[in-house]
């Protein structure tokens, strides 16, 4: 199929930026978007013009790495990630918009790039379990039961891309670090410091410029994981039974 | 030089925990003297970078991702091995040592594997606790699921994403240092040199991506968590930034290089469809539990499904050849990795592969989900079919899956002793950068298994007994050493930058692959590396004159970026053709095809291989030198592995 891509690029975190448009010939439908986007880079580079910058690396759907908001969409038209997209969802003669995630704390480094560094210091803040390596209980002591474990499970699989800041309208990044909150919350591992982590990373998520939230839910709808709003509604619990009863205050 | 183990005496069973007194310590208030550099944030690097800051070291991590949960180690899915014996179906240390050890075929050493099978045991314990969440019982206890090749139960797992679990496991812990001021990260920074003085490590000089800027970083310790170098074949199951530019460039500063040529290919990956390929995706290993491998008995027949004149389900019973097993019949299709991939190999070789580029054979589920029903499977597998299905467009539900095999996973990496030192004091490698565990041939669920073992439970130990006799003194980076390490690193990217030619990065580097696949591939022949050793020359003649680098110096530029990657992956991968042609026997994922057994299965020659070939380098464009490190079994009698 024959495409035309309106692809997002700016030099630097300081340039303006703009759309340039490239045409791009002959790509089969098993192609996955980046490999899409490989094609057009290599064709860029034979010409000596600079290849488009964009953020990859496992192209199997698990690193979190790929971003791309195509045609208005983080991720594109299907709930996966961008490198786990096919071609086969387009069709000849389409145009494709792409873009950078859109949110102010997430700066834009290069092109498509940009800086998630923000997530990290969420997690910095609280996101784990206060344990050393070594002297901890037999994995048999600590009895969780089934549905828990699955239910924490699927919080876990957050894979930290971004998709639903991208997705809000307000930039909240609620989703991704309900997901964190209520994994450890749900976890007998995770109880004793419950309280002191919601509080913590709630802050962070705050002081790094992430917009509230107003529950519209295209966070979840647009989440390659398929995250629940759930999350969302466990982690304002938290939050409000530990600033109740925080000993921290 | 001769390679010293430094294995500990005494009986298999207590060497480590002997070697745990016998290791000198450092004082609790005096390691916040001592700095450490990690290099890499997959398991072995944030599991190691996490226990070294919670001791009280301070620690530097560098990862060239954006953030150290990218590591690749978070894309492993089938799940991590470990002796607990919860099922109560006969595991052991020793069974899981042994295991290990003939999985390997006889290629690693005895004290190394047994310490991995003990530590296996604490992994889970500690992973558990930092709110892991494995798969579960009804009753709250955790499950286990048999795994590549093992007749016991060991291998705990979250569903098909047990790399993420862990790995997100070992990213909380180091986040958790990194907020007590114990590591310092450095996401999108690329190491390009090890620096030495007086002959030991003593930091590294890194690439800031973003910026471009050449920094030196100094310490007491280095340590390289850099991964495995699949991509020397470009495609592989890695991920696309998975390089060995790391472990390369300390190669170059005196770390022997063992093994190079043991590279595993595994059997079960989605295959090629086409040039644009990028990447080859693998489906997990677990699927041969209840997937059967199967080809039509005829070429006719191939052919036809080959021109899509037939479908699979038209193929009758008495017309399709179970390969795995017939031919071998108490494995089956669960026989090890190498094993499995060779007899999907011979099979298309036949003529009887069944899609368009006839690479590829069935993985049918067809007779599981009659027995078990569709609910149960799709419980078990229901991510990996709908990755599946995402890639290839077919639903596996109702057709066979297509699998080949692929490169996936690297046996060798650096030389390193017990303690997990290379041959440079001071500058360790740990989990698939060295070479020691695995073997000619890893087992399934082993790879995260060495990775966290190195991490948590082995460098903390080893790491103190050199530290301890360290001087507390800090080399500055205005020393000469690093200053002279900078200008080289600044002279090779000018270089590269300069050459302006015309052909681009991923050309050499596909050309490459296709080499090594070819020649270097699941079998190999002396004529055929021969061969390969000219081209692979050439190759590298040809980039330096040749490559078109984009970009400048000072700015994010993917472009140079991936030309230190390739420069270096065709320098390796010369060196993995020498010493898969210096090796004339089959072991493992090294086969050659003049040592086959009648049944065409690897022959290998105890008698003058049973050793690790460590490789030292002598300079640009000189032939390398060959040191051995004998292997010595004293548990474990040598036999030919078989999986009848």
């Amino acid at each position: 199929m024959n495409l035309t891509l309106k692809v997002w690029r700016q030099k630097n975190s300081s340039d303006k930026g703009g759309f340039v448009n490239y045409n791009i010939a002959d790509i089969s439908e098993d192609m996955s978007f980046l490999e899409m986007l490989d094609v057009l880079n290599e064709e860029l580079s034979e010409k000596g013009e600079d290849p488009v910058h964009f953020d990859h690396d496992c192209r199997e759907g698990i690193c979190g790495m790929c971003s791309l908001h195509i045609n208005g969409k983080p991720h594109g038209p299907q709930q996966t990630t961008t490198c786990q997209l096919h071609m086969r969802s387009f069709k000849d003669g389409d145009t494709i918009t792409i873009e950078p995630w859109r949110a102010a704390a997430f700066p834009v480094v290069k092109d498509l790039v940009v800086d998630r560094g923000a997530f990290d210091r969420i997690i910095q803040a609280g996101g784990y379990v206060s344990v050393n390596t070594g002297g901890v209980p037999d994995a048999n002591e600590i009895p969780i039961p089934k549905k828990i474990a699955d239910e924490a499970f699927d919080a876990a699989t957050c894979i930290g891309c971004g998709a639903c800041v991208a997705a809000c309208k307000n930039a909240s990044a609620m989703l991704f670090t309900s997901a964190k909150i209520s994994q450890l919350a749900m976890l007998p591992q995770g109880k004793v410091e419950r309280k002191e982590r919601a509080e913590k990373m709630i802050a962070q998520m705050d002081e790094e410029g992430f917009g509230a939230c107003t529950n519209t839910g295209a966070c979840s709808i647009e989440c390659p994981k398929g995250i629940s709003l759930t999350n969302i509604a466990r982690m304002n619990r938290e939050y409000f039974s530990a600033i109740v009863s925080s000993e921290n205050v | 030089m001769i390679l010293d183990s430094k294995i500990p005496a005494g009986s298999l069973a207590e060497k480590w925990t002997k070697h745990k007194f016998n290791m000198k310590l450092v004082n609790p208030a005096n390691k916040r003297k001592y700095d450490v550099i990690v290099v890499g944030t997959g398991l072995a690097g944030a599991s190691a970078a996490a226990s070294l800051a919670e001791l009280g070291y301070n620690v530097k991590a560098f990862c060239f991702q954006d953030s150290p949960r990218r590591a690749h180690s978070i894309a492993a899915q089938g799940g991590i091995n470990a002796a607990k014996n919860y099922q109560n179906d006969g595991d052991s240390v020793y069974r899981l040592f042994y295991d290990t050890i003939k999985g390997g075929d006889y290629r690693s050493r005895e004290a190394n594997v047994h310490r991995l099978a003990e530590v296996s045991v604490n992994i889970i314990d500690q992973c558990v606790a930092q709110g892991v969440p494995f798969a579960r019982e009804y009753g709250g206890l955790l499950a286990n699921r048999s795994f590549g090749g093992a007749q016991v139960s060991r291998t705990f797992y979250a569903r098909g994403q047990t790399g993420q679990q862990l790995l997100l496991g070992a990213y909380s812990a180091l986040s958790r240092q990194v907020a007590n001021g114990k590591v310092k990260l450095y996401p999108r920074t690329e190491m390009m040199d090890v620096v030495t003085i007086d002959g030991k490590a003593r930091g590294i000089v890194t690439r800031n991506l973003i910026t471009g800027a050449i920094e030196s970083h100094s310490a007491h310790a280095v340590l390289l968590c850099t991964g495995g170098y699949g991509n020397v074949f470009f495609l592989s199951t890695n991920a696309m930034g998975s390089n060995v530019t790391a472990a390369w460039r300390a190669h170059k500063k005196g770390a022997y290089f063992a093994n190079p040529c043991y590279t595993q290919i595994h059997p079960t990956c989605i295959p090629v469809s086409g040039d644009h390929q990028s990447k080859l995706t693998l489906m997990s290993e677990s699927l041969r539990n209840d997937g059967r491998v199967w080809v039509p008995k005829t070429k006719e027949l191939a052919e036809k499904l080959r021109k899509r004149e037939i479908m699979p389900k038209d193929i009758k019973d008495e017309d399709r050849d179970y390969y795995l097993e017939r031919r071998y019949p108490s494995f089956g299709n669960l026989v090890p990795r190498d094993v499995a991939s060779r007899n999907a190999k011979y099979v298309c070789d036949e003529g009887r592969g069944v899609n368009e580029t006839g690479e590829a054979v069935f993985l049918d589920f067809r007779d599981a989900i009659i027995r078990d029903g569709e609910d149960t499977i799709s419980a078990k597998y229901g991510n990996l079919f709908d990755m599946y299905q995402q890639i290839t467009g077919e639903n596996p539900y109702k057709t066979p899956m297509k699998i080949y095999p692929a490169v996936h996973y690297t046996m060798g990496g650096l030389w390193v002793d017990y303690h997990l030192m290379t041959t440079v004091p001071g500058l360790y490698a740990l989990g698939e950068a060295n070479f020691s565990d695995h073997g000619a041939n890893r087992l399934g669920a082993s790879a995260l298994m060495q990775g966290l073992a190195d991490g948590y439970f082995v460098i903390p130990y080893t790491i103190g007994d050199y530290l301890a006799g360290m001087p507390y003194e800090k080399v500055g980076t205005d020393h000469e050493a690093f200053k002279q390490s900078e200008k080289e690193i600044k002279d090779k990217i000018k270089k590269l930058l300069s050459i302006n030619g015309k052909k681009t990065i991923d050309d050499f580097h596909k050309r490459l692959g296709k080499i090594m696949w070819e020649y270097c591939g699941m079998a190999r022949t002396a004529e055929g590396l021969q061969k390969a050793i000219g081209m692979i020359q050439d190759l590298k003649k040809e980039f330096w004159a040749d490559v078109k680098v984009l970009g400048t110096e000072d700015e994010l530029n993917l472009s140079l970026e991936k030309a230190h990657r390739v420069a270096d992956f065709i320098e390796l991968g010369e060196l993995m053709v020498r010493d898969a042609l210096h090796r004339n026997e089959s072991c493992g994922g090294h086969f050659r095809e003049e040592y086959q057994t009648e049944e065409g299965e690897a022959l290998r020659d105890d008698e003058n291989f049973a050793y690790v070939g460590a490789w030292k380098h002598m300079g640009d464009d000189v032939e390398e030198e060959l040191n051995k490190e004998p292997l010595v079994f004293e548990n474990v009698k040598l036999t030919q592995r078989s999986y009848k």
